[in-house]
């Protein structure tokens, strides 16, 4: 299994390394040809506008789209999730709009409001994740189909759709695995 | 959410902690592959996110009008960077003297996302830097070399940007201080433990951090490159000697085209590993800023060497 992680910007270093620390195979994917072959993708965290538009120029989002129909896994966190969604607040910004959801973008503020918090996600229910929010996008309206997997403070911070998982915050800033692992076994459904 | 809960109550229940290292850190870390670029006005902000800026530089004048007209540069008007922070989305950087930490304080305090605490700006101090651990908004600072960076960051900046000479056009400096922090990265990541103070006490830098950088063989913070950059080759080459992202002054809006320049700089730092896509985003672009010889500027037109 290969896992590719959208490396256009953003923080893709630190999801190569929490994909080297489980121990799975990763690839940095910049050009449609790095696509062919991954299994699954990770849209990692950075600005949204500028991966966006990185993508739209480069066709990168036509093909992700097509491979996400066909079911590939993909995991957004951030950034990420902003791109997944179909509908973001107040914005025209080119993106993959696969996710039946409603973001909106520095939900908490600017970078001064940025916080950590320990936040229950539901696939790990023994105890909470410590999310890092970095002027952090929420997700305020899901569609049907659309499971919660997290709420913090009455926000929705990460959901789930199909072969989609989108987060608010990012694990990739952390040592903790588990939500990564969460979505290696979506791959592996 | 319950009900009835106060926000002291939710602050506790869920461990919250602002303006954390991590968070601080975060930010110049998703700013990474990205280009950073500076604007004097509203319009030209947009012009940059629209080219896809991660992030801009809120500026009164330029580095190369602060260089032409002289004279005591500060801080902008807090009017000028509300502007900018109201017409993008983008996080918005803004710059202090050296050591004027009273100038951080308003920029903390209008929101901006970044403190560029810049030598581009005339020094308030000559001896001491901003205590920058005492801010929640995250700093970066220029360095020459490793001990420098490595003071900085002690000082609390959350993110390094080679100084280059600011204004010039000219990639020679910016170049020069990349290949000086990265060749002593590389000295403390392979010298035997045994030899990490020596190395602390002659480059001036806090034992910790020598220590962290032998053991990760990295900057404990990202590594930015700034001053000088004009062209999508320059922001390439700096990608390639080993900075995360680029910082453009005067290149984008100095230049004749800075809607064509601005695209093909953000493409080139993304594809700087494609020869054949960095000579298509080159193509055509106009006029580059105008440029001087860094060689035949006074020692007191140098700003590289302000801040120690």
């Amino acid at each position: 299994m290969t896992v590719g992680v959208l490396a256009l910007q953003g923080d893709f270093a630190e999801h190569m390394a929490m994909l080297a620390r489980i121990g799975v195979e990763a690839r940095e994917v910049r050009k449609l040809s790095d696509l062919e072959g991954v299994d699954a993708l990770i849209i990692p965290g950075g600005e949204s506008t500028t991966i966006g538009k990185l993508m739209a120029r480069y066709e990168l989002d036509k093909a992700i789209r097509a491979r996400a129909e066909q079911g590939m896994p993909i995991y957004g966190t951030c950034a990420g999730m902003i791109l997944l969604a179909k509908d973001i607040e107040g914005s025209q910004q080119p993106r993959l709009g696969l996710m039946d959801i409603a973001v909106v973008r520095n939900a908490f503020g600017r970078q001064i409001e940025s916080f950590e918090a320990d936040i229950p996600f539901k696939p790990t229910p023994e105890r909470p994740v410590r999310g890092v929010f970095i002027r952090a996008p929420i997700v305020a309206k899901v569609g049907k189909g659309v499971e919660v997997l997290s709420e913090f403070d009455g926000k929705i911070v990460a959901v789930k759709q199909g072969n989609l998982l989108a987060t608010a915050f990012h694990p990739e800033l952390t040592d903790d695995e588990r939500v990564h692992r969460y979505f290696l076994e979506m791959i592996q459904k | 959410m319950t009900p009835n809960v106060s926000s002291h109550e939710q602050e506790s229940r869920y461990a919250v902690q602002k303006a954390t290292w991590r968070t601080k850190v975060g930010l110049a870390e998703m700013l990474r592959g990205g280009v950073i670029m500076d604007v004097v006005n509203a319009e030209q902000a947009q012009i940059a996110e629209e080219a896809g800026a991660v992030a801009v530089m809120a500026l009164e004048r330029v580095p190369a009008d602060i260089r032409r007209e002289g004279g005591v540069a500060r801080m902008s008007d807090p009017l000028i960077i509300e502007e900018i922070m109201n017409a993008v989305t983008i996080p918005v950087m803004a710059k202090c003297r050296i050591g004027h930490f009273a100038e951080a304080m308003i920029l903390e305090a209008l929101g901006v996302d970044f403190i560029d605490e810049s030598e581009v700006l005339t020094p308030a101090d000559e001896e001491h830097h901003v205590n920058k651990h005492a801010f929640k908004t995250p700093f970066v600072c220029g360095a020459r070399d490793l001990g420098e960076a490595l003071r900085r960051i002690g000082e609390g900046a959350a993110m390094i940007r080679t100084k280059g000479e600011a204004g010039t056009g000219n990639i020679v400096e910016a170049v020069r201080h990349m290949r000086a922090i990265m060749k002593d990265i590389r000295r403390i990541h392979s010298a035997p433990e045994d030899e990490l103070m020596a190395i602390a006490k002659q480059l001036q830098a806090p034992y910790d951090l020598v220590v962290e950088i032998h053991q990760t063989g990295r900057l404990p913070v990202p590594n930015f490159s700034a001053g000088g950059i004009a062209t999508p080759a320059d922001a390439a080459l700096m990608m390639w000697l080993g900075a995360e992202a680029v910082f453009v002054g005067s290149g984008i809006f100095k230049s004749s085209d800075p809607v064509r320049r601005a695209r093909a700089i953000v493409d080139a730092v993304t594809y700087y590993r494609e020869p054949e896509m960095l000579a298509e985003v080159s193509k055509g672009l106009g006029e580059a800023m105008p440029s001087l010889d860094v060689r035949k500027l006074a020692e007191e037109e140098l700003m590289a060497v302000r801040g120690w």
